[in-house]
């Protein structure tokens, strides 16, 4: 293939994986910003999200997009209840003490992992996608008679690929603006900024946290929704998942929701790209290279305040 | 946590007769008084379940290989022990999960030796796991019978206590299929394999094979058995690509198909793929459309071919498989059926090598490795569906036929069988000349 449409389609397939660890990765950050709780068990609701949707549609059998649908709004609710109901069981009661919320988290993760295998079982599923054509992309060339359009050879992405990445512009792009523009934005901000102070002025901090808990497992939730047609729902995909997100909420700078974003595409993009022109190894070795720099050169992350 | 700790058990078997007992009991007890050391084994050997310690991939990568050869090995057990076990000694399979994990699978053959005193452990796939796992039945003197193709037993790389006699390994499958390829389908190949000892037993062996045919290589590429997202691979393959030969295993394995038809469109070169890129796997799958016309290798049908013989038939039967390969009790529920008849092939084999030395308990291991090296020819049948063997017992591995078939109308149906000349390769090794 030549270089250009090469890059192309490189870019493409970095652009969706970016697309889900952003949304992925900022219930982690949100969840960190707001509560200061380092969210182990992050990955495995982004892989509840993915069985949760199976699921659905295997129960509704409505036809593609209608299964789709139904389960783009069931998932994260439910992922979602599930959190906000481990947050009050658990993490309340270890009044969110940093070291002790890891502990209780890892322990999470095993848990939802091994009910999962328990019940789900330890297969692949798929799960149809709504829409899926093939889109066979042009490229420009120099030829004699000018500027002209050809296809190159397997360049193409699909038509759900191009969905993933518009639906995940959408949803952070929602985020944002629920958190600067509404009241209950403002509260989890308050809530951010000063645990106490907002206590005193009557902001409800333990039904903050739970809803703070459950709505970035609900992000995580979309997220495994949203990739679970291009992949199968199984058991262990929530490990590389959220190592992915940690490296981007590090070098996005922990809590800060512009810097996610931004290390998000950087990681995925990057991640892309050098796995087709070198080699996936090199693109995680890469990227947990350019953690360690961060956490040395700039601890609070490219786009992260200094902490209180 | 993942364990699953199961017994099977021991079926509709009749004991010995009280006048075999009795006989029994007289030669323990003359042995005993000849020979102390043997009493205990004496005084276990007559009604005793023989116990074959199962390592199941239940949880994993290879969680559907793992369920699917537990009920194919189940199903075995059941027809031996209904025809009178092993020398009127019924079988009984003691199942741990090995998470597809060579470490685990090395702690299982420590706990089937020491703790739930099996005879001898069976029934491991993945290469990396047998390869993990071996040396370790070895030091334990522990006969370990695995059911992996995997090219690692004949290449001399494991130890004399480590036999394959159900299903035939990477290299011979891959040298039975480089003719088909190259005659049939094109000459320059693009192989895809996954990224571990599997995938580079295709790679080697098949590039020896086509470039010895005339053929060439074109490309190489090799993809993480845990990789989810395979479209940035694609790219690699080069233009002049004729055929592409791919094998691929893992959760993934649906996806990687999927992508490689989006990737292809409606201009695909030829496709060759060994059905491991798609085993447990629907072939009605939305997205595998363009699977139509191209061929796979299969160690057995998945689909029941019109002219399968009677006791092809027997045997799907006994495991539960519709005529499509897919469970009775549930359609979606695919089989591994090109790999797990090699459960039930072992398992007669264990049983043939075990009447053959007249074995009486473990410290007959020894000669029941022995009698297994002496065998050879096996005839197709109900004990061997997938075909006639050939064991090798210096390089302690079998040789069979090879099935190719083409997609057709959404089904795999059988367009050539390589017979077992076709895949047979000087010996590498000769395990029978390594002490136990």
């Amino acid at each position: 293939m030549d270089f250009g449409p090469y890059l192309m389609l490189a870019m493409l397939e970095g652009a969706v994986l970016a697309a889900v660890l952003a949304l992925m990765a900022s219930g982690l950050s949100l969840v960190f910003g707001v509560m200061r709780v380092v969210n182990v068990a992050h990955g495995e609701f982004y892989m509840l999200g993915a069985v949760v949707a199976w699921a659905v549609t295997t129960l509704l059998g409505a036809g593609p997009v209608l299964n789709f649908v139904a389960a783009l709004i069931v998932a994260p609710l439910v992922v979602g209840a599930m959190a906000a109901a481990a947050d009050m069981v658990i993490l309340k009661r270890l009044n969110y003490d940093p070291e002790r919320t890891i502990v209780a988290t890892i322990g999470l993760l095993y848990i939802l992992q091994q009910l999962t295998l328990m019940t789900y079982g330890a297969d692949a599923r798929p799960v149809v996608a709504p829409f899926n054509e093939r889109i066979a992309l042009p490229w420009v060339e120099w030829g004699d008679k000018g500027l002209s359009f050809y296809f190159p050879w397997g360049l193409s992405t699909t038509s759900y690929k191009l969905f993933v990445i518009a639906a995940a512009v959408v949803l952070i792009a929602a985020l944002k603006l629920f958190m600067a523009k509404t009241r209950a934005g403002l509260i989890m901000r308050a809530t951010q900024g000063d645990r106490e102070m907002a206590t005193a002025f009557g902001v409800p901090v333990e039904r903050v946290y739970a809803l703070v808990f459950g709505g970035g497992a609900a992000l995580a939730a979309l997220a495994g929704v949203l990739i679970v047609p291009i992949q199968q729902a199984h058991y262990l995909m929530g490990g590389d998942a959220l190592l992915l997100s940690f490296i981007v909420v590090i070098i996005g700078g922990l809590g800060s929701l512009s810097g996610t974003i931004v290390a998000a595409i950087l990681i995925g993009l990057s991640d892309g790209i050098i796995s087709v022109f070198f080699t996936p190894t090199l693109a995680k070795m890469i990227a947990t290279l350019a953690v360690a720099l961060v956490l040395v050169f700039r601890p609070q992350g490219l786009f992260g305040g200094t902490s209180r | 946590m993942t364990e699953t700790s199961k017994k099977t058990p021991a079926g509709t078997v009749r004991g010995p007769s009280r006048r075999q007992a009795l006989k029994t009991l007289a030669v323990g007890g003359t042995a005993a008084a000849t020979l102390p050391l043997w009493a205990r084994y004496a005084g276990a050997q007559t009604g005793e379940p023989i116990r074959i310690g199962f390592a199941k991939h239940a949880t994993g990568i290879g969680a559907s290989y793992g369920r699917w050869y537990d009920r194919v090995s189940q199903a075995a057990v059941k027809k031996i022990n209904a025809e009178g076990g092993v020398n009127g000694r019924p079988l009984e399979l003691v199942t741990e999960d090995d998470g597809t994990d060579p470490k685990r699978c090395a702690e299982l053959m420590e706990k089937f030796a020491n703790q739930s005193k099996c005879d001898l452990a069976f029934g491991t796939l993945f290469s990396h796991v047998v390869i993990g796992a071996a040396p370790r039945a070895a030091e334990l003197k522990l006969p370990y019978f695995v059911v992996s193709e995997g090219h690692h037993v004949a290449s001399g790389m494991l130890n004399r206590w480590t036999l394959q006699p159900g299903i035939t390994d990477v290299k011979s499958q891959v040298k039975a299929m480089a003719p088909f390829v190259h005659d049939t389908l094109g000459k320059k190949v693009t192989m895809i394999f996954p990224d571990y000892a599997f995938g580079y037993d295709h790679r080697d062996n098949f590039t020896a094979a086509i470039k010895a045919l005339g053929g060439d290589v074109v490309a190489q590429i090799a993809i993480p058995p845990t990789e989810t997202s395979f479209t940035k691979y694609f790219p690699k393959i080069p233009r002049e690509t004729e055929v592409i030969y791919h094998v691929m295993i893992g959760p993934g394995v649906l996806t990687f198909v999927k992508e490689m038809g989006e990737f292809f469109g409606p201009s695909r070169p030829e496709i060759f793929g060994f059905i491991d890129s798609l085993e447990a796997v629907n072939l009605s799958s939305p997205g595998l459309e363009f699977l139509e016309g191209t061929y796979f290798w299969e160690g057995m049908p998945r689909y029941l071919q019109p002219d399968a013989p009677g006791y092809v038939k027997a045997y799907r039967d006994a495991v539960g498989l519709d005529a499509n390969g897919a469970s009775v009790t549930d359609a979606n529920d695919v089989s591994t059926a090109a790999h797990m008849f090699g459960c039930w092939e072992t398992l007669h084999v264990i049983k043939a090598g075990m009447e053959a030395c007249n074995y009486s308990g473990i410290a007959d291991r020894q000669a029941l490795i022995e009698a297994v090296e002496q065998m050879s020819d096996m005839p197709a049948g109900p004990d061997h569906p997938q075909g006639a063997k050939r064991f090798n017992g210096k390089t302690h591995q079998v040789f069979g036929p090879q099935y190719i078939s083409k997609v057709e109308g959404g089904k795999l149906s059988v367009v050539h069988t390589a017979s077992i000349e076709d895949t047979l390769y000087p010996d590498e090794v000769d395990y029978t000349k390594m002490s136990f």
